[in-house]
């Protein structure tokens, strides 16, 4: 009898695993299959020229140097303007307002401003960046649109590592006659300071893969310009320079190579990401 | 001399009222504890005294508390100024993830103490009168987190120490502590009574009788008695003192 019902837990719970495992298994898989079949297909397409130069139709080749800087250029003014924006919101949001409606509002704006399709985003930038305040396509009106596009991974990381540090620390500073400010830039600030470089890492992230956004705001423009001229003129990131080789120019080879080229980079920051983080955390413990 | 003198305070959270018309004197450099039951308003006092309850928003306050002579909730004292003449040591030691140096340093700095060979002083001389030197004078660097719990009270107090105060509040600072590293903290207070006033919540009376000079009991957020602490102890005048400190509840 025993042995029975053992036998028959024994293989539910075999079966359960065996479910789990082909689970993995699967997901393993496909990832490997969608990063072999863009490295296989992209890789060969990779010269020196395709890094270092811009499309030329008098000379017929293809480049993508431009696009590579515009995804960096992008990834600078966004980030100039959301970190402190965002940190900001999230310091007043935890230390400061007293309204605990308030910061419910926000929380419930912030979250519905994340599930929002970033096309739309798109849409409202070219209406409100460069129809209302004027600016031309380009790297400052795709950046600010891209502000606002992450503007919640970097509130709601910042929101919940402040969260975590415990109030006992800021009674500690406080008792001692810190001031507030001064209480959260010693204190506070250094404490959240991980989940703030998180929020920022994933934000960088979104960015460098968006296109939809960028479609109308920041442009087509396959043309090499300095940053300052970039700012203002139509300037395609690698997104959106897969987006038109691919579909404008048929050229699938050429996509496969910005494609391996982004996920590159994507594997980068998460490397660089893995390591700030746990040399932080390291750091962390040893002061 | 008088550190403190309180008036007709009152205290409600929300609309809860946590103290009754405490009048209170606490004498300059002597040890008073505070004692009472859970939930007596002993805590909620002794945060009155630096003006901790002002982090909680639905505090509200009625009635003076003098601070040698000056009103501490008349709106021209700053909190945090008087914060660094009532130093506070809390229930459970809150050093923070910093050096044990930066943890001593961090008062000093925050009221504008940059020079290194001042700061070597302070936080030397902070570690003295906390009784820590010794164990821990080699290796100032490490974290503060990688103390013992005993140790870390010390160091609270020692951070406590460091700005000057004229006053440290300990709220409950022993609760959390082995009996030896408990024994190390009075014996410390004792010494410290010299040139602080201290006023200590404990929930120990052994504790109460140990080290204070003074002893005031709570009970529903009135102050039922307050007296020097052998006579609290001994030969209470309300008989609801004689009740608590012969155990008869609480």
């Amino acid at each position: 009898m025993d042995a029975r019902i053992s036998k028959g837990r024994r293989m539910r719970d075999g079966m359960t695993k065996g479910l789990l495992y082909a689970s993995s298994l699967m997901v393993c898989l496909i990832l490997l299959f969608i990063i072999g079949y863009i490295f296989a297909r992209g890789v060969p397409g990779i010269t020196a020229e395709l890094l270092s130069t811009q499309s030329s139709y008098v000379r017929d080749t293809i480049g993508i140097l431009p696009n590579i800087l515009n995804t960096l250029y992008i990834v600078l003014v966004a980030m100039a303007v959301v970190i402190p924006l965002g940190v900001c919101a999230a310091v007043y949001l935890n230390e400061y307002a007293v309204s605990k409606r308030l910061v419910r509002l926000i929380g419930f704006a912030v979250e519905t401003l994340a599930g929002i399709p970033s096309v739309i985003f798109g849409l409202v930038g070219m209406l409100l960046f460069i129809q209302m305040l004027g600016l031309q396509a380009g790297i400052l009106a795709g950046g600010f649109t891209l502000v606002v596009m992450v503007l919640p991974t970097i509130l709601s990381n910042t929101l919940e590592s402040l969260k975590t540090v415990p109030d006992s620390y800021r009674e500690g500073a406080l008792a001692l006659g810190s001031g507030k400010w001064y209480m959260i830039r010693t204190v506070v600030l250094p404490n959240a300071i991980e989940g703030i470089v998180t929020g920022c890492i994933l934000a960088v992230g979104r960015i460098v893969g968006e296109s939809a956004a960028l479609l109308y705001t920041a442009g087509f423009g396959l043309v090499l310009h300095s940053f300052m001229t970039a700012l203002q003129s139509s300037s395609a990131t690698l997104t959106v320079a897969l987006y038109v080789y691919a579909t404008e120019r048929g050229q699938i080879g050429v996509a496969f190579s910005v494609a391996t080229v982004l996920l590159a980079i994507t594997l980068l920051l998460n490397v660089a990401a893995n390591i700030s983080a746990s040399k932080l955390n390291r750091k962390e413990k040893v002061r | 001399m008088n550190t403190f003198e309180v008036v007709d305070l009152n205290l409600w959270y929300g609309s809860n009222q946590a103290l009754r018309d405490v009048r209170i004197d606490i004498p300059a450099n002597r040890v008073t504890a505070l004692i009472g039951p859970s939930g007596c308003g002993k805590s909620t006092f002794l945060r009155t005294l630096n003006r901790m309850n002002d982090l909680i928003s639905t505090v509200r306050i009625e009635g003076s508390v003098l601070f040698n002579g000056r009103d501490i909730y008349a709106p021209a004292t700053d909190a945090a100024e008087l914060r660094k003449h009532v130093g506070m040591v809390f229930q459970k030691a809150n050093p923070f993830p910093m050096s044990i140096y930066d943890n001593i340093a961090y008062g000093p700095r925050v009221h504008g103490m940059r020079r290194k060979s001042e700061l070597d002083t302070v936080v030397e001389d902070s570690l003295r009168r906390a009784a820590l030197w010794d164990e821990v004078s080699d290796r100032l660097k490490k974290s503060a987190l990688s103390l013992s719990g005993g140790q870390q009270q010390r160091l609270c107090i020692a951070r406590a120490l460091a700005v000057h105060p004229e006053v440290l509040l300990l709220d409950e600072s022993t609760s959390a502590l082995d009996p030896i590293s408990t024994g190390q903290i009075e014996e410390l207070v004792g010494e410290l009574k010299k040139d602080y006033t201290v006023v200590m919540v404990t929930h120990n009376m052994q504790q109460a009788v140990r080290v204070s000079d003074h002893a005031a009991f709570f009970l529903l957020g009135n102050l039922v008695e307050f007296a020097p602490t052998d006579k609290l102890f001994n030969n209470p005048d309300d008989p609801k003192t004689a009740d608590y400190v012969s155990g008869r509840f609480g």
